[in-house]
């Protein structure tokens, strides 16, 4: 450890939400870089700002909405001068000044100081009662106006006066909003959510003035009343101003430092002085200025990053999101819903069940939302839109959200707020919602990634996590909008899975360790989640010259088959199509009574499980099974699983094409493959479908005149039915067809984003473009997966079983006879 | 008094890997990290019993198998927010040759 000599110096000023997830992002990734002294105006430690309506509201204490107390400080070794202002940054002597004149030096600065609500400039401004809508200290003062006066004027009916209006109303004060416009949150709103939201909130008590024109705020000592335009007059013993915020950046003005709207910074956070940096709410970014917490904790990672000098992360602006933080109204909004002529819109409107809904799309991506009533669908719309998904093939269900589409899970339907604290949210790890509200207000959790650490809600299967941020959603009120727009890989990088691969392919990368060091992963061997994904993408980027690291595979694919619960395995022979024949059956009965082994199953995929074989009689299991002429099913593979067929013209009386011999072949060919998640393939007879082959991830329906190919089909955590991708006339085309579109998925798709979820994010038309319409691409595909077929195909089982491979792994090291 | 056992050749474990060695207490798990270090532990998560021996290794820590619990090499424990601890057992390389003393606790429980 460097000590505190030697260290370099970080100054902070500015202890709100922006500065501190910069510091603790900074400490994440390089703890012991700097000293660091942070200053703040109030007296206070590290509290969530956007809580303070709930606290106004009286749902929740002041303690209940600190993030860092003081203590957090002192443990990670931080100088927080709490209560100090900083007056002066002195850039030539490198020291900021503070209101008492002590001068404190830095070798890095960072700027955080937020901003401050606007105060119209009326006659009485000033006067005691006159109050914006900022702080712990605002909040005090109005809690006290409560209990002493009656009539509130809030001006302003944007997110903020709505909050700070509905929170006096709570506290028992007659509330009157004031709002220039006749819209209430024009800027999130359309005019009709504006109408339905200002319905509900007059029938809740609170009164509008709207369009109304403030000209005066009246009184002697202390405020008593309001003056409008149309010389009308209202009583009042407070007034609160949550008519804007203004960024605060008059410290870094007077220090020359470039300013327009706000500090101005580069992509990696820096002023135009390159040893001073700024993030939060007094920054400008590309033209940009933020007043919602999400953009700001992008903006600090990558300020972190570039204080722990691994100067790769750039930040390149955010789209945001807003929730209306009034207990019983649901609102979201986000993206950009101003009509325009190369825009659409999607309107449902329920005026019984007060719900509307807008969705504004342009070239097939969403591009805004505005959600009234029902806001269960908000994060889901919201995580395409800044995907910017081609929403082409969902669209005329789209409006009915993601639980309509089968893309909210089993349970995605149910609403989080109506559910009980016992409601089992997580079925995986029996986790249920009271368990999970709990740990993120008493461990302060954040994200998503927070929870699933915390409670394990999630970490399984992820079919809950719809749920999971919804609940975070509710628990935490506005604030959560904080996920990433790009998602790192896993927690060892910033990078996104697309990164990874177009470096990979760029720099000719080819080795695990060679993609660590150059994309500066911040671990030593990265996790769990990482290795393997980087295995694959190596994998398939290098047919045949990549060396498969074994050490970098889950267990099931390092040992070829599926670990069970007891830590024995089980074995899936492959069953070409789901056809076998009596001597398999035979070999398969023999090895089973041989080997003891416990059960025997038919599986879900038309083939046989034996399950609880110890891992040391594997090999001679599958030599056994080699003998009678079977190999691997790679049940446990990331690859190509089982081809489901149906019995088809051989022998059906409806069979239109021979759908058995069209599986095995599929089969043949494509066994062995490794592929970003798993692969399953159907095919059946005729359009009765018994091979379920519109639920697959690639299925062929065979009719009269020829095949119909579908695919991005699931029938797992999700239910999905495929989409038609393409008919052809003959058993060849159709295997052309498949193969390149499966080349195509291992090429982008991310690792364990099955067939169905690529699909979803890249899109139907730009896929079915290039693998069925591009004939050229098609070819190509197909021949660079044939060529990967030839270092694919080669039995696991045989390698091991007879041919030594991997001996280490199945025999123990030693066996130790203790006293 | 520690009493160490010879259990085999470095070689014989892979690099971010592992090797079980069997006792009549259960099975130990002889882990080498990148650097060629060794730790042994009980092969036995402190969630449900999953074999840490079948888990991915990464720095000086195994992810299980089972539900992804990552316990420290060094110590047993579980990486927070996890809970739980595993038996450790002194191990230590010399010339090559990997040695393993057993500490009756563990191989009793
Ligand atoms: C054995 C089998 C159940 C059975 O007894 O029938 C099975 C067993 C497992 N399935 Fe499955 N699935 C089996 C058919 C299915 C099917 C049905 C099918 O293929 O037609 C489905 C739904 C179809 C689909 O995939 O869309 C299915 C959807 C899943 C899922 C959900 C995948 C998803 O993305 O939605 C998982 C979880 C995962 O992969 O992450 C899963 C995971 C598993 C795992 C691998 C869980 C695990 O990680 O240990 C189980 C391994 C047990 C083992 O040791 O064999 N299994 N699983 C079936 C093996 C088929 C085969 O011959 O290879
Ligand atoms: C009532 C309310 C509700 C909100 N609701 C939401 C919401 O639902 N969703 C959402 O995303 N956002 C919401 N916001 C906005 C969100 O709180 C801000 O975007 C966020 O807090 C800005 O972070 P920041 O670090 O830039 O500024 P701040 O959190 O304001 O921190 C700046 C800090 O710097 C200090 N400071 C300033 N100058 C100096 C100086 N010279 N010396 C020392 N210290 C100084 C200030 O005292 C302050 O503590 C809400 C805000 C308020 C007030
Ligand atoms: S076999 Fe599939 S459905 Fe059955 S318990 Fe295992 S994962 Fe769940
Ligand atoms: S048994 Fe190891 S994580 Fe569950």
């Amino acid at each position: 450890m460097l000590d505190k000599v030697t260290k370099q110096k970080l100054v902070v000023i500015g202890n709100g939400m922006a500065g501190i997830r910069t510091v603790e992002a900074l400490l994440e990734r390089a703890p012991d870089l700097y000293d660091i002294t942070v200053f703040g105006s109030e007296p206070y430690g590290n509290y969530n700002r956007i809580l303070l309506s709930p606290v106004l509201a009286g749902e929740k204490t002041v303690d209940d909405i600190m993030l860092n107390t003081v203590d957090w400080y002192e443990d990670n070794n931080i100088t927080l001068r709490k209560g100090e202002t900083i007056s002066m940054i002195d850039r030539r002597t490198c020291e900021v000044v503070t209101d008492a004149g002590d001068r404190v030096p830095y070798d890095r600065l960072l700027i955080a100081t937020g901003s401050n609500p606007i105060m119209l400039p009326l006659p009485g401004k000033d006067l005691p009662g006159v109050i914006g809508f900022r702080d712990i200290y605002d909040v005090d003062r109005m809690i006290k106006a409560s209990t002493d006066y009656r009539n509130a004027v809030v001006i302003g009916g944007g997110l903020l006066g709505l909050e700070a209006a509905n929170g006096l109303m709570k506290r028992g004060m007659n509330v009157t909003v004031v709002h220039l416009l006749d819209t209430l949150m024009e800027r999130q709103l359309d005019p009709v959510a504006g109408g339905l939201l200002r319905k509900s909130l007059e029938e809740r008590g609170m009164v509008f003035k709207m369009p109304a024109q403030t000209q005066a705020i009246l009184g002697e000592e202390r405020v008593t009343g309001v003056r409008f335009g149309d010389g009308t007059e209202l009583p009042a013993d407070l007034v609160v101003m949550a008519v804007g915020i203004r960024p605060n950046f008059e410290l870094a003005k007077k220090a020359g430092l470039y300013c327009e709207r706000g500090v101005v910074v580069s992509d990696t956070m820096q002023t135009y002085d390159g040893r001073i940096y700024a993030v939060g709410e007094c920054v400008q970014h590309r033209r940009q200025v933020y007043g919602l917490v999400a953009p700001l904790f992008e903006q600090a990672k990558v300020c972190a990053n570039h204080l722990a000098m691994k100067g790769f992360a750039t930040y390149d602006g955010s789209v945001t999101s807003t929730k209306l933080k009034v207990t019983g109204i649901d609102l979201f909004s986000a993206g950009d819903f101003a009509p325009g002529p190369d825009k659409e819109e999607i309107v449902l409107q329920d005026a019984n069940r007060g719900v509307y809904k807008r969705i504004i799309l342009k070239d097939k991506k969403i591009v805004g939302a505005v959600l009234y009533g029902d806001t269960i669908d908000g994060p889901w719309y919201f995580q395409h839109l800044r995907d910017g998904t081609d929403v082409s093939h969902m669209r005329e269900r789209l409006v009915f959200g993601a639980a309509n589409l089968g893309e909210g899970g089993v349970s995605g339907q149910n609403s989080v707020a109506a559910m009980s604290d016992e409601t089992e949210i997580c079925g995986c790890n029996g986790v249920c919602k009271g368990a999970i509200v709990k740990a993120i207000s008493e461990k302060k959790l954040f994200t998503l990634d927070d929870v699933r650490a915390h409670t394990k809600a999630s970490s399984s299967c992820g079919s809950c996590t719809g749920l999971v941020e919804q609940v975070l959603a509710f628990t935490l009120g506005g604030d959560y909008s904080a996920a990433p727009k790009v998602k790192p890989l896993c927690k060892c990088t910033d990078h996104s899975h697309d990164d990874v691969r177009r470096v990979i392919v760029e720099q000719q990368l080819k080795t695990i360790p060679d993609v660590m060091r150059f994309m500066e992963w911040k671990t030593l061997n990265g996790c769990h989640s990482c290795r393997p994904a980087l295995n694959y993408y190596l994998l398939a980027t290098w047919p045949g010259e990549y060396r498969d690291d074994q050490q970098s595979r889950f267990i099931n694919e390092r040992v070829h088959a599926n670990i069970q619960k007891d830590g024995t395995y089980s074995v899936v022979p492959r069953m070409w199509g789901g056809v076998t024949t009596p001597s398999e059956l035979r070999a398969i009965a023999d090895v089973a009574e041989k080997f003891n082994i416990p059960t025997v199953k038919v599986t879900g995929g038309q083939r046989i499980d034996l399950l609880g074989v110890r891992k040391e009689d594997l090999p001679a299991v599958w030599a056994d099974l080699n003998d009678a002429g079977m190999v691997s099913g790679h049940a446990y593979a990331k690859g190509l699983r089982t081809v489901k067929t149906c019995v088809g013209s051989e022998w059906c009386r409806f069979g239109t094409q021979d759908s058995t011999g069209l599986g095995v072949k599929l089969e043949k060919f494509m066994w062995g493959s490794w592929t970003p998640a798993k692969v399953k393939l159907g095919v059946s007879g005729c359009p009765r479908n018994c091979a379920e082959a519109t639920c697959k991830d690639v299925g062929v329906v065979c009719v009269d005149s020829g095949y119909e190919i579908h695919f991005a089909g699931a029938a797992g955590l999700h239910i999905k039915g495929t989409e038609f991708l393409t008919k052809v006339e003959t058993e060849d085309e159709t295997l052309e067809v498949i193969v390149a579109l499966t080349q195509l998925y291992r090429e982008e798709g991310w690792y364990l984003e099955r067939m169905y979820k690529w699909c979803d994010r890249v899109g139907l038309e730009q896929i079915s473009k290039r693998v069925v319409d591009d004939v050229a691409n098609r070819k190509a595909l197909f021949s660079r997966f044939a060529h990967s077929q030839q270092f694919a195909q080669t039995d696991p089982w045989a390698e091991r079983a007879s041919r030594g491979v991997d001996r280490n792994e199945f025999a123990p090291l030693a066996e130790l006879e203790l006293a | 008094m520690t009493s160490w056992i010879e259990i085999g050749a470095l070689d014989d474990i892979p690099r971010l890997g592992s090797r079980v060695v069997r006792t009549p207490g259960g099975n130990i798990a002889v882990f080498r990290t990148e650097s060629d270090e060794v730790f042994a532990l009980d092969d036995r998560c402190p969630h449900k019993g999953g074999p840490l021996s079948q888990g991915i290794v990464h720095n000086k820590r195994v992810t299980c198998p089972l539900h992804n619990f990552v316990i420290e090499l060094a110590s047993g424990q579980a990486v927070a927010p996890d809970e739980g601890c595993t038996h450790t057992h002194p191990a230590k390389v010399e010339n090559g040759i990997v040695w393993l003393s057993v500490r009756q606790a563990a191989a009793v429980s």
